[in-house]
């Protein structure tokens, strides 16, 4: 990531209230938050924290009760902004099903640069090259019924891939795969980050965001804690506070560097452990 | 008293070409007051298992039993089986069903025909055990949030009283927190003597909770045994869909290097090694 990058989302001072809430209550109250170029964000915080609500801002799916959305210089707030900031902006959300729209994969790929007009022959490379980031183009002609949940998710980020958009918003995009599918995905979005996508990535799972530029906290609305994934991670009780258990690899690496004088990687990624516990390999 | 499969064998539309083989040759047993996980890939069986444990599917040969009924078609037991295995399907939110918490809860002990005056309390008693008071059983399920509805679905197998519980990936899409919390309610129902019978892809929560794992691989019987068996048996041969908690991994990576280290899932247990081995200066 660099450090003088291009801002490309920008929320200034956001409050948001659902209309339909009984309570009346701010989903989101006063946050603001900056999205670089190229940078890999993590979006923490329990259930119900304001973490979805929030990113459903940064395409325009929400419009801000107070504050403004900046979306590469255009506001959300005026609608003829709105296409060009989905253009920009691609939301990949956590039910796989809920988000195929083709009966075969490639038409499924299809859809969004469809929809955008673009012709035949563009459309046909964007979906090759998107499928294939995907590692989906071997299935390209099958049903989409035949998918596994953890293809589907993927066959979702192809989508979005597909509509060109420099960012990518995932929330929650793990939560209803299995390990495999899991890690299937964060595979891709490494190499989607390696190739100089911006993603904002929501998860309440520590042990996803090893590979994040940054880390941004929310608790009741609010952003608690921004900063590196390591400093992050070292805080213990600060964690359990905001609902967000860390996994017992983290635990052991943030235990053995209070307790020993073990040269431990900077960031606890299970390779990264084994080459600092094995010597002998 | 205890579930207990032998040499199950189930084969969806036998006949016809989309017959599959989703079990061959599978047995199991779990007690009451034990803790049996199923593990295994997704298209393993897993949940085809769980299905004949309170005869929503039968075998197509072998036997299923519970506390010595034969869980068989049109068997005179159905009704005593069904209300001693519970079963919690994967996401259960998506079926609930009623205007307000207190007719979802009094589902199941309506039922089994239980007295009418003893279904309120077994409602409170089943919303109390998954963390929720009283001031929910007026409240619509559907205006829950996701977690809050999960624990409903739940809430309502256990006011059934089953004496066995059959879950199906229950901890799916939950945070940490929630998670813990569950993990946390099993371990007490089956220290209360309820027989808990875990379907997960989550190793990490088999191997530190399970008294006993059944590791299926596509619809065979991989392995059966204590967590310390089935540890091995992953260390020395790789199940598809199926890895090592980070722990176990880094305990085996170890050990690959160093043979006095543990094999453990254990944070706690490995952390001791390490700094004994640190302090003693056995490595450069």
């Amino acid at each position: 990531m660099k450090t003088d990058a291009r801002t490309v989302c920008e929320l200034r001072d956001v409050t948001y209230v659902y209309p339909s809430g009984a309570s009346g209550r701010a989903a989101l109250s006063g946050v603001s938050l900056e999205v670089r170029e190229g940078e890999w964000l993590a979006l923490l915080g329990s259930n119900g924290s304001g973490k979805s609500t929030l990113a459903r801002h940064l395409n325009a799916l929400l419009i801000p009760t107070q504050g403004d959305c900046i979306v590469y210089g255009m506001s959300t707030r005026d609608p003829a902004n709105v296409f060009a900031v989905r253009s920009a902006v691609s939301m990949v959300f956590q039910n796989p099903e809920n988000q195929i729209v083709g009966t075969v994969v490639d038409e499924d790929a299809a859809f969004g640069p469809e929809n955008q007009g673009l012709p035949p022959a563009e459309i046909e490379s964007r979906v090759e090259r998107a499928l294939e980031a995907a590692g989906l183009l071997a299935k390209r002609a099958k049903p989409t019924y035949t998918l596994s949940g953890g293809e589907k998710q993927r066959l979702a980020v192809a989508g979005a891939l597909a509509m060109d958009a420099p960012c990518l918003v995932l929330d929650e995009p793990t939560a209803m795969l299995d390990p495999r599918g899991r890690a299937d995905l964060l595979a891709i979005m490494r190499a989607l980050h390696d190739g100089g996508k911006t993603i904002v990535h929501i998860t309440h799972r520590l042990e996803e965001i090893l590979w994040c530029d940054r880390a941004v906290v929310l608790a009741g609305g609010r952003i608690e804690w921004e900063g590196g994934v390591e400093p992050l991670l070292r805080q213990d009780g600060a964690l359990r506070k905001w609902g967000l258990d860390a996994p017992p690899l983290v635990a052991l690496w943030r235990e053995l560097g209070e307790e020993t004088g073990l040269a431990l990687p900077r960031i606890p990624t299970l390779e990264g452990m084994i080459d600092a516990l094995c010597p002998l390999q | 008293m205890s579930i207990a499969v032998e040499a199950l064998c189930h084969t969806y539309h036998p006949g016809t070409p989309l017959e599959t083989r989703a079990l061959d040759d599978v047995s199991l047993q779990c007690g009451r007051g034990e803790w049996l996980s199923i593990v295994g890939h997704t298209g393993s069986g897993k949940s085809t298992l769980a299905q004949h444990l309170n005869g929503i599917l039968f075998p197509d040969s072998g036997t299923v039993s519970v506390d010595g009924m034969q869980v068989v078609e049109k068997s005179p037991n159905m009704r005593d089986i069904r209300r001693a295995v519970g079963l919690v399907f994967q996401y259960p939110e998506q079926q609930l069903f009623a205007e307000d918490v207190m007719e979802e809860l009094s589902f199941a002990p309506t039922n089994w025909g239980v007295q009418s005056d003893r279904i309120a309390p077994l409602a409170s008693a089943a919303l109390s055990m998954v963390g929720l008071d009283d001031s929910y059983l007026a409240r619509s399920p559907l205006n829950l949030s996701g977690g809050e509805k999960r624990k409903i679905a739940i809430a309502s197998v256990l006011a059934g009283e089953p004496s066995y519980l059959v879950l199906d990936e229950p901890t799916a899409g939950l945070d940490s927190w929630s998670r813990r919390e569950l993990t946390d309610l099993l371990a007490r129902l089956k220290k209360e003597g309820t027989g808990i019978i875990l379907v997960t892809h989550d190793l990490d929560i088999a191997l530190n909770l399970s008294d006993s794992i059944l590791m299926l691989d596509r619809g065979r019987s991989a392995a059966f045994g204590a967590p310390s068996e089935i540890m091995r048996y992953l260390v020395a041969n790789s199940v598809p869909g199926l890895r090592l908690p980070d722990i176990a991994a880094l305990s085996a990576a170890i050990g690959r290097s160093d043979p006095a280290a543990p094999l453990t899932w254990d944070r706690a247990e490995l952390k001791r090694w390490i700094k004994a081995r640190e302090t003693g200066g056995r490595r450069p």
